[in-house]
């Protein structure tokens, strides 16, 4: 092996001159001795009964191992450190990229079995074995999500801007306490208090979409005002300051300057919390349940959402136990399309209005 | 539409910390005077009470009296946001709204005042308040872009004309040249030259020679060490402080053998 190290370009200096020119290790050398160290480890993974597993972890161990060594001996210890941190970081980023690409790989393979025309346009009204689809969810989940935004964007908002801009001294402090306490809540404890409180209100029998909206609310509202307060934080004071300057009073300095700076960071935010509440199951499961048909009024009956539905599908098949399965996969890989979709709105949000230098 | 301010016994605190102690000082209308002194010693802190922003910032306060003809800035009665109005101000860094353009800038204080105004009239003022802040031959061609797109120099000019834009009296600068280059920094020395004709200008500046050049009437402040209040030590005309001041710490801080 060491005659590989040595295969890196000849660099070395006569010794009388100014510069002391290091002898280095080629990129391709690294790369080499690394891929080297991952098939020794695939070679002892398979002395002691081959996997993939053993094989990644012996590999990328020796595959370090490797080129903390050569790079010592080549150029001493301050390169090796660097190299050798370098290797770390890298595989841990390896290590957490592998479970999303599964996932993404595992979604996609069952998922597009039944990701077809009749999943979007049927519902499950007097389907019990094959076909069907799955409309009344996906109708359901954006009537709910956007009942739980309509709910939690105000709240969430003009929380954040009290916070930053009028709060102060134990107020302050307890909402943000309780903001963050909020943030820990269990869904499945979100999903009871709207139950019990609606129970409350209209009895025992009562169902309806907004249900699952107001627990979606209690789960949205903290990260809506999380993600508000920092980007009004970024605000400079500055610009307050110039807007007070002109005789501008406060509540239109925040409407009028501090809003529109912020409004790009602002509109990521909830976009990101609506990405975040969209998939909560448990919290839907004990409110507004399952049914089959297609219900497009939020205030009365149950609704069928996309996290329920799989559910059901997967925990219930009927007789055709395969085509549920696949009818659970496709609403799986639907819910991903969507949070997917929030994520790139979120993004071209915050390019769009971000605000422009004009250079 | 000048106007005289007389400060006394004033007191700025922040806090419980007394940052500036016992200023008395008549400011001249349609006349420049400059603040100078070292770092720390309350000329800011000044010159933010003459126009109450210093209250902006949680549990800063004033005792004393600032009148400005013959009402009592501080008086119960008085809403800051009217004060503000009528004192405008020019910072140290140049702040123009990202989020608005050129024109909409110069007319910020017009309109999120809700300040109903013909679309030829609006155009007018921006173009009067631009020529009067030197600025109209450079960006005349593009007012519909933002402003941040400017340079230093010429976003500092761009606040000069959004401060007169609201026809104040009094124009408070506070080191508006220290983030700006020579030429910048010439520019809006003429400037002040000129609009002095219309207004009572106050200027902090930590460049002595800035105060001589543009200066009538020179106030000096000064603190006895860290965690006293500052003073204004000495106040006397611009030539008079700099050729022969009463007091030897202005002499000293002149002649810089401190600060």
């Amino acid at each position: 092996m060491s005659t590989d190290i040595r295969s890196a370009p000849e660099t070395s200096s006569p010794a009388q001159g100014p510069v002391r020119v290091e002898r280095r290790l080629s990129r391709l050398a690294l790369w080499g001795l690394y891929l080297a160290g991952i098939a020794l480890g695939a070679a002892l993974s398979a002395a002691t009964g081959f996997s993939i597993t053993s094989t990644a972890v012996y590999g990328v161990v020796l595959g370090t191992l490797a080129v903390y060594v050569a790079t010592r001996v080549v150029q001493g210890r301050r390169k090796a450190t660097d190299r050798l941190v370098t290797c770390l970081v890298t595989s841990a980023f390896a290590v957490a990229m592998i479970p999303l690409a599964s996932l993404v790989y595992t979604v996609l393979s069952k998922g597009l079995a039944r990701f077809d025309g009749d999943f979007f346009s049927m519902s499950m009204f007097r389907v019990v074995g094959e076909g069907g689809g799955a409309y009344h969810a996906i109708v359901g989940t954006l009537i709910i999500t956007l009942v739980a935004t309509v709910i939690s964007v105000p709240i969430g908002l003009f929380t954040a801007i009290y916070l930053v801009e009028y709060g102060s001294g134990r107020l302050k402090k307890a909402i943000t306490f309780f903001v963050d306490v909020m943030t820990g809540i269990p869904s499945i404890v979100a999903g009871l208090f709207a139950y019990a409180l609606f129970t409350l209100l209209f009895g025992n029998d009562f169902r309806a979409g907004i249900m699952g909206a107001v627990a979606l609310s209690v789960l949205m509202i903290p990260v809506v005002v999380r993600s508000c307060e920092e980007v009004l934080k970024l605000v400079p004071n500055e610009l307050r300051e110039a807007s007070y300057a002109l005789g501008i009073p406060k509540w239109r300095t925040v409407v009028k300057v501090v809003l529109p700076t912020a409004v790009a960071g602002l509109g990521t935010g909830i976009t990101l919390s609506v990405a975040r509440v969209i998939g909560e199951t448990a919290p839907l499961l004990i409110t507004v349940g399952l049914i089959t048909g297609t219900n497009l009024n939020p205030f009365d009956g149950r609704m069928a959402t996309l996290p329920v539905f799989a559910y059901y599908q997967l925990t219930q098949p009927g007789t055709a136990t395969q085509a549920f399965l696949d009818r659970a996969w496709t609403a799986a890989l639907v819910l991903i399309i969507f949070v997917m979709a929030l994520n790139i709105v979120a993004r071209l949000i915050s390019r769009l209005f971000a605000p422009k230098t004009g250079r | 539409m000048a106007k005289r301010i007389e400060v006394s016994d004033l007191n700025i605190y922040y806090g419980d910390f007394l940052a500036v102690e016992g200023v008395n000082v008549s400011i001249e209308p349609r006349s420049i005077t400059a603040l100078i002194g070292p770092s720390g010693c309350g000329k800011s802190t000044f010159l933010r009470s003459l126009n109450r922003m210093h209250e902006v910032l949680p549990g800063a306060r004033v005792e004393g009296k600032v009148v400005m003809d013959g009402q009592d800035l501080y008086g119960a009665d008085v809403d800051p946001v009217d004060v503000r109005r009528q004192i405008g101000m020019v910072f140290q860094r140049p702040n123009p709204f990202p989020t608005m353009s050129i024109y909409d800038n110069v007319i910020a204080g017009n309109r999120l005042n809700n300040k109903r105004m013909k679309k030829a009239d609006t155009d007018e003022l921006v173009e009067k308040s631009l020529r009067g802040a030197n600025l109209w031959n450079e960006v005349k061609d593009r007012l519909d872009r933002p402003g941040s797109g400017l340079s230093g120099g010429q976003q500092q000019r761009l606040c000069i004309a959004r401060a007169i834009a609201v026809e104040p009296d009094v124009l408070l600068m506070d080191e508006p040249c220290s983030a700006l280059d020579p030429i910048s920094t010439l520019a809006i020395e003429d400037l002040m030259a000129e609009l002095k004709e219309r207004f009572t200008i106050v200027i902090v500046t930590h460049n002595m020679q800035q105060a001589a050049r543009v200066s009538e009437q020179t106030g000096f402040f000064n603190l006895n060490g860290v965690g006293q209040p500052g003073r204004l030590i000495e106040f006397n005309p611009t030539e008079k402080i700099f050729s022969n001041p009463d007091q030897k710490a202005t002499e000293d801080y002149i002649s810089g053998r401190f600060g």
